[in-house]
């Protein structure tokens, strides 16, 4: 029991500080929401995001319609509830296929000095590209679709956590309970996933936050310029692209899918700076 | 410094080198028959064969990336676009002028305001103003820059008229694009200046520049700004590499004629060589503004400078 206490114990300080927190907590209250409402998405909304009605096309913000009707007479609110679930699959999906391979790599550059040069020039290369401009290279390349845009938002976000985990792999390494964890035999896979990973978590989570708000500015990025996911698909990047040519009669059209992005980017954001403040409280000081 | 200069000048190289391959195999796994598509649909096999050959399609990868690295190397041939059949190199040139003075302006925007805000955010910690700029910088970071875009043109444009929404016909066309971009780079700025400030002002040294009696605003430019530049000038390093790409969303929102809006219509247009050779072309400038970050690091803090001449001493006694 009491080693239970002692072993969750930093963790549990973690928590505490991030409950203190108001900004991080409302960070977390939202995301909760939007995750809630994408999830039961056909319970929530009134309209199927296809459910098209030429009779009702192009209507204002009503009643009827909470974020008004598209060209098509689909329902906004009803399309931007469904499109909550792509945001979250690419948010979350993207970076954890990053945080994996990102991770793997780190490790392996940090614990083997014979793959470190060869790994770090190459994200060394790749970061040499501007972020945004690689996923467009890689889905131009990959073409459009669900599946190549998260496959060109992963292979953008990798670099950013194969750099920070070598480095935190790096300095606890170093570190004697590691020599001690080997002098009594421990092999390097031990060592790795019971010694230096749990140590090395810190910095990873917060990638893993400011990572995900990334990967959603970047799908809908591309999705605005017609490389991520095609309509009728109810992403939310799309959907501004689409509401860019009636910007001028029908403003709901761009304002409300553009809000949503900056709902859930910026609760992720609220997140990411609460768990980095938590995990190294000299920043609070 | 030559010295410094030079090691930063050979570790371009393989940079480049790797950007012109990772480029050069993207478009290599582009779906499609190169010839096909300039020829057209209706063209006979015969034809597209014969024009496979002549740009060398048949050949295998390692030849073609040979021939690739040549020409991008010693010609500054970047390929042909599909869609005009013109040098890529010489359609992004005629478009370069425009994205350099949107990224320039937002540039200076950017860091003048970044760092400034971030300056009187860490000096007056924890306290209102405190509270609002960082807010502001967190909702900065969290928009996309298009949607911003779009409110611009909605709010001054459509709804009160002050400044026209698309084109480059004068200065108050740029308004809007150059706000659009500078703002989203000056909120990164601003965050990075103010941690970075935070953890510099909490140093001895300047308990002991403020126990002397020295001026509030001498001890923070000259004591705390300069010791906590080196992570902001990477910070405005990666940003103006990111305005240079995030020109793409916004020169097609404002419907500026630059090197942004021509990716976006090669994309529309599925002119791979054309996408690819712009961001080939990013890259490089990518590159030479990383190796002018590096340069500029030498001048904020001399011991990057020293470093390398104490190796010299070193080697030398040795």
């Amino acid at each position: 029991m009491a080693e239970k206490k002692r072993r969750s114990g930093p963790w549990l300080d973690v928590w505490k500080r991030l409950k203190k927190n108001k900004l991080a907590i409302v960070g977390m209250v939202i995301l909760g929401l939007v995750i809630l409402i994408s999830v039961f998405a056909p319970f929530i909304a009134p309209y199927g995001y296809m459910e098209q009605d030429y009779a009702a096309t192009l209507q204002f913000p009503g009643r009827e319609h909470l974020f008004g009707t598209d060209n098509f007479g689909r329902d906004i609110f009803s399309r931007i509830i469904y499109g909550g679930r792509y945001s979250l699959i690419i948010g979350i999906g993207c970076v954890s296929i990053a945080a994996v391979i990102g991770s793997i790599l780190g490790i392996v550059a940090a614990f083997y000095s014979k793959f470190d040069n060869i790994i770090m020039r190459m994200i060394d290369i790749v970061m040499g590209i501007p972020s945004f401009l690689l996923a467009i290279s890689i889905a131009a390349a990959l073409g459009t679709g669900l599946r190549n845009l998260m496959i060109a938002v992963s292979i953008t976000s990798l670099p950013a956590f194969t750099r920070v985990v070598r480095a935190q792999v790096m300095t606890v390494k170093e570190q004697e309970f590691i020599e001690a964890a080997r002098s009594i035999g421990g092999n390097n896979l031990r060592i790795i996933f019971r010694h230096i990973l749990p140590n090395a978590l810190a910095p990873i989570i917060v990638q893993f936050t400011l990572g995900a708000v990334n990967s959603i500015l970047w799908a809908a990025s591309l999705s605005f310029i017609g490389l991520g996911i095609q309509p009728p698909s109810p992403e939310w990047g799309a959907m501004l692209s689409a509401g860019r040519t009636y910007l001028r009669d029908n403003w709901y059209m761009s304002v409300f899918p553009g809000l949503a992005i900056m709902i859930t980017t910026y609760s992720l954001n609220l997140i990411g700076d609460g768990l980095r403040d938590a995990l190294d409280p000299r920043l609070k000081q | 410094m030559t010295k410094y200069i030079f090691k930063r000048l050979l570790y371009m190289l393989p940079v480049l080198l790797g950007i012109i391959i990772i480029v050069f195999t993207l478009m290599y796994i582009t779906p499609g028959d190169p010839a096909r598509f300039i020829l057209g649909d209706s063209a006979p096999q015969e034809m597209v064969d014969e024009l496979r050959e002549e740009m060398g399609l048949n050949d295998s990868y390692f030849a073609r990336l040979g021939t690739y690295l040549k020409n991008v190397a010693f010609h500054g041939d970047l390929g042909v676009s599909y869609k005009t059949g013109r040098p890529v190199l010489n359609e992004i040139l005629a478009r370069y002028s425009t994205t350099l003075t949107l990224t320039i302006a937002s540039s200076v925007l950017a860091i003048v305001l970044g760092i400034l805000m971030g300056i009187v955010s860490a000096v007056k910690q924890y306290s209102a103003v405190d509270n609002l700029i960082t807010t502001i910088a967190l909702f900065g970071v969290s928009v996309p820059s298009f949607w911003i875009a779009m409110l611009l043109v909605l709010l001054f444009s459509v709804t009160l008229s002050w400044l026209p929404a698309t084109g480059s016909y004068g200065i108050q066309y740029w308004i809007m694009p150059v706000f659009t971009m500078g703002m989203q780079s000056a909120a990164i700025i601003m965050r990075m200046t103010r941690s970075s400030m935070l953890e510099v002002i909490r140093q001895d040294y300047i308990r002991t520049a403020q126990a002397k009696g020295q001026k509030k605003w001498k001890i923070i430019t000259g004591h705390a700004l300069k010791n906590a530049m080196v992570p902001i000038v990477t910070t405005a390093g990666i940003q103006i590499c990111g305005l240079l790409a995030g020109s793409v969303l916004v020169e097609s929102v404002f419907s500026l004629p630059g090197i942004g809006k021509y990716v976006v219509d090669s994309i529309n247009y599925k002119d791979y060589p054309a996408v690819q050779g712009t961001v080939l072309f990013i890259g490089f400038n990518c590159v030479i503004i990383n190796l002018a970050i590096d340069i500029i690091y030498c001048f904020i803090d001399p011991r990057i400078k020293i470093q390398y001449s104490r190796k010299k001493k070193v080697e030398v006694n040795g």
